[in-house]
């Protein structure tokens, strides 16, 4: 297992911030909306170097989706912000029609995505906002795991031309790729080589993955961890070759398991490559209050859950 | 002036002829909400607007107009063939399978003149809005005009946006209420009473005009009027009244007529009352 160390925790949200100001500086068509939450997005700095190309929206998604549609007439490159369920479920029309089906080049950025945003609870905690913008046609959809990924990612989308939806979240956890990453919209990372079984791992789970991929070698298991930070396009090539190697595959993501990354995978083998697959989401259901980590644990995401659907995919395979 | 009264009205007439072949040649669509319209597109793509006619999606240095209420796409369609956006025989292919002219506007398939979809309602003010701001950043002067239905504003995204442009001193920004008081379950009044909107709009901070929408003087000079009004820090709304049906006696003022199409033999009285004049498609 390849060693993975940080010396820092911070938050995927920082990483947007930090991306959204150096796309500000690089290119001046990139102009931000939030509804009413820049602390939390961490907008500041952009809103600082570039007041002129921000735009308060106030408590109004619906206008923000509309009016960043619109400032896309004329060359604008608009990144919206709000919470991951602001940023989706609440405007689910207004990305429909205004957004994806008139291919604007809006870049629909959403934080405290997930059971990770904690105490505020299930009102707040979207499990469904993969699912439900990946169902859209022509909606690129992005979930990266660390801060330098969500930084290199906000970069990377504002050069893209499309719609877009970057996810993130609020905690700080480890920050443990390159800070000078290329980030290939689409393209898979192999976290680490193995030969016993394929994880696949997205946002905040990536780190799980590799702490669990620590204890599988414990275990004398020898297993592939891959990242697929953009959900849609789907890297088909890298998940079919690992499978092909491996013969078995575990999804991992803060997501319900219902219209999530593992259901993208699954609809992959099953139609290319029909292999044994486990699931570590949520299992249909809302979240509910409390710290980051009592929920990760309550609703199955700890790395412990992964070595568990290993263990059990591992013994799928073997029957 | 670049056309007489009796110019732009022979062309509105042409655009009625057109709308209600149109919806009989698919046997569906809207013609009530559009035939009310057809002198408000006339004056504007004729008269008021300033724009491009090699379509270009950014419009930098035009004036642009956003359909909010979408299902009156007949209207629209028929005056930007008119106004040379595509051919007017493409008109025929209306709401048919692989038509650029899909039942409400979209930009899906390509087609000169339109810049967003619109047909879930109440999403075009804001749209416009973005727009207006882009051209703000750009340095871009021009206007950026809007069509709504009454009913439509039922929808509280719209509000959302009334509230937004005045506050950001959106002056650059005309929007037109189809005044009709119709929609489809019935007149406005009964299903949801929008009451006084001039009202509501000057509570928000709009410089709110008044204009009748059927009498193509009143409306010509309404759109020229409201164009002085830019630059004084508020957006201009113009409440617009018109008939639903307007040009077709028998589809006169009635809800019924939002969205049938009218049999071979309602075609014929129609088309009889609505001279041709610029050739039909």
């Amino acid at each position: 297992m390849k060693k993975y160390t940080y010396t820092e925790k911070k938050d995927t949200r920082s990483g947007f911030g930090a991306g959204l100001h150096e796309a500000g500086k690089k290119n001046e068509n990139v102009v931000a909306l939030c509804a009413d939450l820049v602390g939390s997005l961490k907008m500041d700095a952009f809103i600082k170097d570039f007041p002129e190309r921000f735009t308060q929206v106030g408590i109004a998604e619906a206008n923000m989706i509309g009016i960043a549609a619109g400032m896309t007439i004329g060359g604008k490159i608009p990144f919206t912000g709000t919470f991951a369920n602001f940023s989706t479920g609440r405007v689910y029309d207004q990305i429909r029609q205004s957004v994806a089906y008139s291919n604007k080049n809006v870049k629909i950025c959403a934080s405290h995505a997930g059971l990770t945003l904690g105490e505020d609870g299930a009102t707040h905690q979207i499990l469904e906002d993969i699912g439900l913008m990946k169902m859209l046609p022509g909606m690129v959809v992005i979930n990266p795991c660390d801060y330098n990924q969500t930084k290199a990612a906000t970069l990377a989308i504002a050069e893209y031309e499309g719609p877009v939806y970057l996810r993130f979240g609020r905690p700080v956890i480890p920050v443990f790729t390159d800070p000078d990453q290329k980030f290939e919209i689409g393209k898979a990372w192999m976290v680490n080589e193995g030969t016993d079984v394929t994880i696949i791992a997205t946002g905040h789970m990536v780190w799980k993955a590799i702490e669990a991929g620590e204890k599988l070698a414990e275990l004398g298991i020898d297993a592939e961890i891959i990242n697929i930070h953009t959900i849609k396009p789907l890297d088909d090539e890298a998940i079919l070759k690992s499978v092909k190697k491996t013969g078995c595959v575990v999804t991992c993501e803060e997501h319900n398991k219902f219209g999530g990354l593992g259901e993208s995978v699954a609809r992959l083998l099953t139609t290319e490559l029909p292999t044994p697959q486990e699931f570590v989401a949520t299992n249909d259901t809302f979240g509910e209050s409390g710290t980051p980590d009592q929920l990760m644990s309550k609703y199955g995401l700890d790395a412990v859950n992964i070595v568990e659907a290993v263990q059990k995919v591992i013994a799928r395979k073997k029957a | 002036m670049k056309h007489t009264i009796k110019e732009l009205e022979d062309i509105a007439s042409q655009v009625r002829r057109d709308i209600v072949r149109m919806v009989h040649g698919c046997q569906s669509g809207h013609p009530g909400g559009s035939l009310g319209c057809a002198d408000f597109f006339t004056a504007l793509y004729f008269e008021v607007l300033n724009y491009n006619k090699d379509f270009n999606m950014d419009g930098v240095g035009e004036d642009l107009f956003f359909l909010s209420n979408g299902h009156i796409s007949p209207v629209w369609y028929s005056t930007l063939a008119h106004s040379g956006f595509f051919d007017k025989s493409e008109l025929a292919t209306f709401r048919k399978l692989d038509s650029r002219l899909q039942g409400h506007p979209t930009t899906h398939e390509g087609l000169p003149g339109i810049r967003i979809a619109s047909g879930s309602l109440g999403q075009g003010m804001s749209v416009a809005i973005g727009a207006a701001l882009t051209k703000r950043l750009n340095g871009d002067k021009s206007y950026v005009f809007t069509l709504h239905g009454d009913g439509e504003l039922q929808e509280g995204q719209n509000w959302e946006a009334a509230m937004f442009a005045p506050f950001h001193e959106l002056d650059t920004l005309i929007c037109t209420v189809d005044y009709n008081g119709q929609q489809i379950d019935g007149p406005t009044k009964k299903v949801l009473n929008l009451d006084s909107l001039q009202a509501k709009f000057e509570a928000f901070g709009w410089h709110v005009i008044n204009t009748d929408g059927n009498d193509m003087q009143a409306i010509v000079e309404g759109l020229h009027y409201a164009k002085t009004l830019t630059g004084k820090g508020k957006p201009i709304l113009n409440l617009m009244s018109t008939q639903m049906g307007a040009g077709v006696d028998y589809m006169m003022g009635s809800h019924k007529w939002h969205g049938t199409a009218p049999n071979d033999e309602q075609l014929a009285t129609a088309l009889a009352q609505l001279p041709e004049t610029l050739g039909d498609y």
